[in-house]
This record gives C-alpha cells, sequence and structure tokens, in this order.
C-alpha cells in the first residue's frame, strides 16, 4: 500500500515485490508455483514480524512521522459516526492545525478533538505541519467545556511537531494558552483519554495531551522536544538526531516503564499506514473500554484521581 | 634606541582590559559600576535601570521580612535516571550545578512573611542548569502547594527558567502537567497565588504555572516567551521587532498584570497580599491570638524594610 518506504523495510519490500512478479508469472505463462508462492510469502510475513519486532528508537520515529501514517481526520473517519466539526476559538480565529467535534464512538457520544496534520503540500500549508496557534488550543479548551457541559467523554489525538513558534503565536500567548489547558484539564469533570498517533513533542502536545488515561501507538514517540531541537541545543548539531532519539527514551515501550502512559496499542503490521481500518478498530476498542471504566467514576473523584497520576510522575533522591 | 622597533613577535592584538573584580558593566548601557553600589541598588543599573540576574537567595533578602527563609525539601536531588549522555553526561551535569550553587536543584521552597503576612516562598535559580525544570522542580512546587493548601497560605513563586530539563525526557514535560494540575487544587482554596516572572523564563515554565498566576508580575525588561527568540527567528528567518517577549510586551499584549521594578516588588506583593487574604483587619490587631506569631515579628511600615532605603525612585 505504501508508497514510501523507509530504509528498514526495504528487505522485505523487495520479497513482496517478487512474490508479485512470480504471480503475475504463473497466472500469465499457466505454471503452477503456488507451493513456491505460498513459502515466500510466509517468510515475507516471517520477515516484516522480525524487522518490527526490533526497531530501533530511530527507526519508530519514522514510521510515527510515514507520509502515509493515519493522521486524526482518518482515525475520526474509521472510528466516529455522525462527526460534526466545530471551529473557532470565538476569540481570535479557527486554527486548522487543530480539529474538533462531536461524534458518536459506538454506542457513545463524545467530543473528540486532535492536532491535523496535511497531506498534500497545500494542505501541509493549510494545517501549518501540525503545529497550532494558540486560538487552537483555545478552540480545543472550549469544545472541552461543551464535553463538561454536556457530560460527554474528551478523546485527544496527538500529532505534532510541537507548538508553533512564531511572532504571532508568542504575540496571542501560546505559553498562556497551554498553561491555561493544562490547568482546565486537570479538573474538567468528564473523562479525557488521550491517544498519541504519531508525534508528539513538548508543550504543543501536552496542551491537550493531560487526562485520565493515555495510551499511545505501537510506533509513535512523545517527548519534550523533537530529537533533531534535542540534538541541536545539547549536542550543538542538529544531525546528532539519531543519538538524540535513543537517548530521550520516547517510545511507547519507553514510556510505559516510565509511567508516563498507561498503554501501548498494538498497530496492524508494518504500522498503522498499511491498514487505517483495522488500526483504527484496535484502537477504537481500546478507546470504549477505558471509557466504560472511567464512566463510572463520580466527577470529582475523577478530578482528584488524574491529579494524583501526575502527582506520581518524577524521579528523584531524597536525603535528610 | 629601540623604541620604535617592532616588538619580537610583531602586534599582536592587545587583551582586552579585565575590568577589576570591583566593577562591572551594564550589560544594558555599558555604565561600569562599581559592584557594591550595583549590590546597594538590588542589582539594579542605578543608570539605565537594567536589573541584572540575581540569585534565589538575594530575592530572599529582598522579598522576605528579614531575609529570614524557613526552607523545606531543601534535600530533595535530581537523578539521571534515563542515564542520559549528550556532549556531557546529565548526572555529571548535576554534580557540577550543586557544586556551583551549593544547592540541590534550581528551585528553593519554604516559609516566609512579606510585610507579616506569612506566605509560601518559591524562588527559582537561573544558575543551576538553566532554571530548567525537571522531577525536583515539580516536586518542589508540588509540595510548596501542598503546603500552602494545609496552612491555607497565599503562594509565591519567582520564575527564571529556560524551559524543562531535556535530560529527563517526557518526565520533564510531564512536570507542566503535575505543577499545573496541582494549582487547580489550589485554586479551591480560594487563597491567591502571585506568579512574578523574572528575566528570562520560557518554555515549559512560561507555559504551565508561571503563566498560571491570579496575579502575575514581571520585572522589567524579562525576557517572557515559549519559544525562545533564537528560536523564533530560525524558524521565520526574519529578525524579530525590537523588545520583542519582553515584559513591556507581555504587559501590552495583555498577559500580565504589572511590570514591578526591583526595589517596589515588596510593597506591591504587600498590596496583593493586603486585597487578597482575610487578616488585613488583623493586622491592627497584632494581639490577637490568631496571628500573634505572625505579626509581632514585623509589623509593616516604610522603615522597617530595607528595601526603602535603597528606592531610587
Amino acid at each position: 500500500m505504501s508508497e514510501y518506504i523507509l530504509e528498514f523495510e526495504k528487505p522485505v519490500v523487495e520479497l513482496e515485490k517478487k512474490i508479485r512478479e512470480m504471480r503475475e508469472y504463473s497466472e500469465t505463462e499457466n505454471v503452477e508455483i503456488s507451493e513456491e508462492i505460498t513459502r515466500l510469502e510466509e517468510k515475507a510475513e516471517k520477515l516484516r514480524t522480525d524487522i518490527y519486532s526490533k526497531l530501533s528508537r530511530w527507526e519508530i520515529l519514522q514510521i510515527a512521522r510515514h507520509p502515509q501514517r493515519p493522521y486524526t481526520r482518518d482515525y475520526i473517519e474509521h472510528m466516529f459516526d455522525d462527526f460534526v466539526e466545530l471551529h473557532g476559538d470565538r476569540a481570535f480565529g479557527d486554527d486548522p492545525a487543530i480539529i474538533s467535534g462531536i461524534g458518536k464512538l459506538g454506542n457513545r457520544k463524545v467530543v473528540a478533538i486532535g492536532h491535523q496534520k496535511g497531506r498534500t503540500t497545500k494542505q501541509k500549508l493549510f494545517r501549518n505541519f501540525g503545529m497550532p496557534h494558540p486560538e487552537g488550543y483555545r478552540k480545543a479548551l472550549r469544545v472541552m467545556k461543551l464535553a463538561e457541559k454536556f457530560n460527554r467523554p474528551v478523546v485527544t489525538f496527538i500529532d505534532t511537531p510541537g507548538a508553533f513558534p512564531g511572532i504571532g503565536a508568542e504575540e496571542r500567548g501560546q505559553a498562556e494558552a497551554i498553561a491555561k489547558n493544562l490547568l482546565e484539564m486537570s479538573r474538567l469533570r468528564v473523562p479525557i483519554i488521550v491517544v498519541i498517533i504519531g508525534e508528539g513533542a513538548s508543550g504543543g502536545a501536552l496542551g491537550i495531551g493531560l487526562g485520565d488515561r493515555i495510551l499511545m501507538m505501537e510506533n509513535t514517540w512523545y517527548s519534550v522536544i523533537s530529537p533533531e531541537g534535542c540534538a541541536a541545543i545539547l549536542w550543538h548539531d542538529s544531525t546528532k538526531a539519531v543519538q538524540a532519539a535513543e537517548a530521550m527514551k520516547l517510545t511507547a515501550v519507553d514510556l510505559l516503564e516510565l509511567g508516563v502512559v498507561d498503554k501501548s496499542v498494538r498497530e496492524p503490521l508494518g504500522g498503522a499506514h498499511h491498514d487505517y481500518e483495522k488500526a483504527a478498530q484496535i484502537l477504537k476498542e481500546e478507546i470504549n473500554a477505558e471509557l466504560e471504566k472511567l464512566e463510572k467514576v463520580p466527577p470529582q473523584e475523577l478530578i482528584e484521581n488524574r491529579i494524583e497520576k501526575y502527582a506520581q510522575m518524577g524521579f528523584f533522591e531524597e536525603q535528610s | 634606541m629601540d623604541w620604535f622597533k617592532r616588538a619580537k613577535d610583531g602586534l599582536k592584538p592587545q587583551k582586552k582590559k579585565e575590568i577589576p573584580e570591583l566593577w562591572i558593566k551594564c550589560s544594558s548601557c555599558e555604565e561600569v559600576i562599581y559592584k557594591r553600589e550595583l549590590e546597594k541598588n538590588l542589582h539594579v543599573c542605578a543608570e539605565c535601570g537594567f536589573h541584572f540576574r540575581i540569585k534565589s537567595s538575594d530575592y530572599i533578602k529582598y522579598l522576605l521580612d528579614d531575609g529570614h527563609f524557613d526552607e523545606f525539601n531543601a534535600e530533595i536531588g535530581s537523578v539521571d535516571f534515563l542515564k542520559f549522555k549528550a556532549s556531557k553526561r546529565y548526572s555529571d551535569q548535576i554534580k557540577a550545578a550543586v557544586k556551583k550553587t551549593g544547592q540541590k536543584d534550581a528551585i528553593r521552597t519554604g516559609f516566609g512573611k512579606i510585610h507579616a503576612h506569612e506566605v509560601v516562598f518559591c524562588v527559582m535559580d537561573f544558575s543551576f542548569i538553566g532554571g530548567s525544570m525537571g522531577s525536583v522542580v515539580g516536586e518542589k512546587i508540588a509540595r510548596a502547594i501542598d503546603e500552602a493548601i494545609k496552612r491555607k497560605l497565599p503562594l509565591i513563586i519567582i520564575s527564571a527558567s529556560g524551559g524543562a530539563r531535556m535530560m529527563e525526557g517526557a518526565i520533564s514535560l510531564m512536570q507542566l502537567a503535575k505543577t499545573s494540575s496541582r494549582l487547580a487544587k489550589f485554586a479551591e482554596t480560594g487563597y491567591p497565588f502571585i506568579s512574578i516572572i523574572t528575566d528570562p523564563t520560557t518554555g515549559g515554565v512560561t507555559a504551565s504555572f508561571a503563566m498560571l498566576g491570579d496575579f502575575i508580575l514581571a520585572e522589567p525588561g524579562a525576557l517572557i516567551a515559549f519559544a525562545g527568540p533564537r528560536v523564533i527567528k530560525q524558524t521565520i528567518g526574519q529578525d524579530l521587532p525590537e523588545g520583542f517577549q519582553r515584559a513591556e510586551f507581555q504587559l501590552s499584549h495583555g498577559f500580565i498584570d504589572s511590570v514591578v521594578k526591583r526595589h517596589e516588588m515588596k510593597d506591591r506583593l504587600r498590596d496583593i497580599l493586603e486585597f487578597s487574604t482575610d487578616n488585613q483587619f488583623d493586622e491592627e490587631n497584632t494581639n490577637g491570638e490568631l496571628n500573634n506569631e505572625n505579626l509581632l515579628v514585623n509589623s509593616p511600615g516604610p522603615a522597617e524594610s530595607s528595601l526603602d532605603d535603597d528606592q531610587t525612585n
């Protein structure tokens, strides 16, 4: 399916190409080689499983950034019914880098909010590469308040290289917008489920990423800054991003261990971009299962648990 | 006579004359200032009003009654739980910073009094790994907030920070959530949180507690930003406007309540504390049982504060 081939995928992609050629040959020449084809298919499957079971952090990051990777809108299309997008922060404008709206997740009425990247050059520019301005965070908060008012849970999708660092963004209070969201999300009286579906960089991700359950798709990354940014600052050399990615421990496996996320969500073999429908179905089941549990918790307890969840995050020593 | 002879190794660029230790050059107006004069003037240039960056101990001295600070949780220190190594090891950086500053991390927290108002007082140190917020800063702020909740006290945090501490990866990012969510809890008490922003405060600290004050004050000229100017310049490829992201810029864009000179900070804090806490009547009643110990030590008055002696305007 994917046109864009990652370096580590090459062996298996070549094998698959060979299988296709053999199949064509067997059809056109009417030669019976199905046994051979089956054998190679099994080999390809095994090779893929093998490759994907021992990806480096940098390789995972490449899948997270894959140009065909499903974005928020793709998940919404495959998971939600009757989705209605809601626009604007009611103060300054509408930020296309964050989308928000109401819809049905199975039988549940929920609010969905997420970073949105574009696929074509034109769309990328329109979506500002998924890098929000303050009005994006304020729109998100406005829609979360709607969720609270109508007692519906919130699901957020994280996929951003960071909040946009620009003059307008600073003039309109990027920091204040994110800070405010953190405060308000801490005390929102409805469940919040956060899913990292691609990239999760810094306050730009966290600005819609504070919640009761944090799920992380298998092939994604989440950290305080992008590896490139980290390399530029700490190595004074942005080409050291590969090392930075390793040092920062930014994958689902890492963050599960550190207690930053609650669950790593399986993706179809080869990554979510190989099968949108399947990726969305797996995620939908996970979200519904979590909501099932959270809906039973009274609001005050929900908030206390949420604050306590973040209180636990941190590693330090204490001598007396 | 060899007066005109060239020195053997040719002409060398003259080594810039070191200004003797006793003097310092103002980084804004370049005026050479006698250090003791500068200290006496709260590290503010008498010529141009430039506010030098100062240490947590200075703020304690300038803002708390008698410079008395009852510190807590001073023994919490950072650990290199990711075994992080860039051009330096994080564990070495911690050690070096502890040695340099004599402190365990980039923030100090404790109790103090401001014109007899007891407060929980937190103050950051930019000199400790750029005032970066990792687990320790997050934890100490969280505990300070808990103290303020428990003892029903106002909370003051003086920020000076380059943002989240990258060497702690996503855990440092989570400190934004940890501090902000604890402030949500504090907000229920009805006690004030006063955020004082000093130069420079950027990134994760601005995008969490620093911007969440009921009252937000800033020192003149302080850089207050989400993304630092260098990053923005790189991204957009153009020069930034004059005064961009400075305290005055943030004031005119509506993100802080007031730009307050260092000399006036203590009095402004008193004004805010008097407005936002209930004990304004207690002050006249210093013999009242409840606030006895709080207020007898130092009754508010202009003569009390060492700051007022040096007030330049």
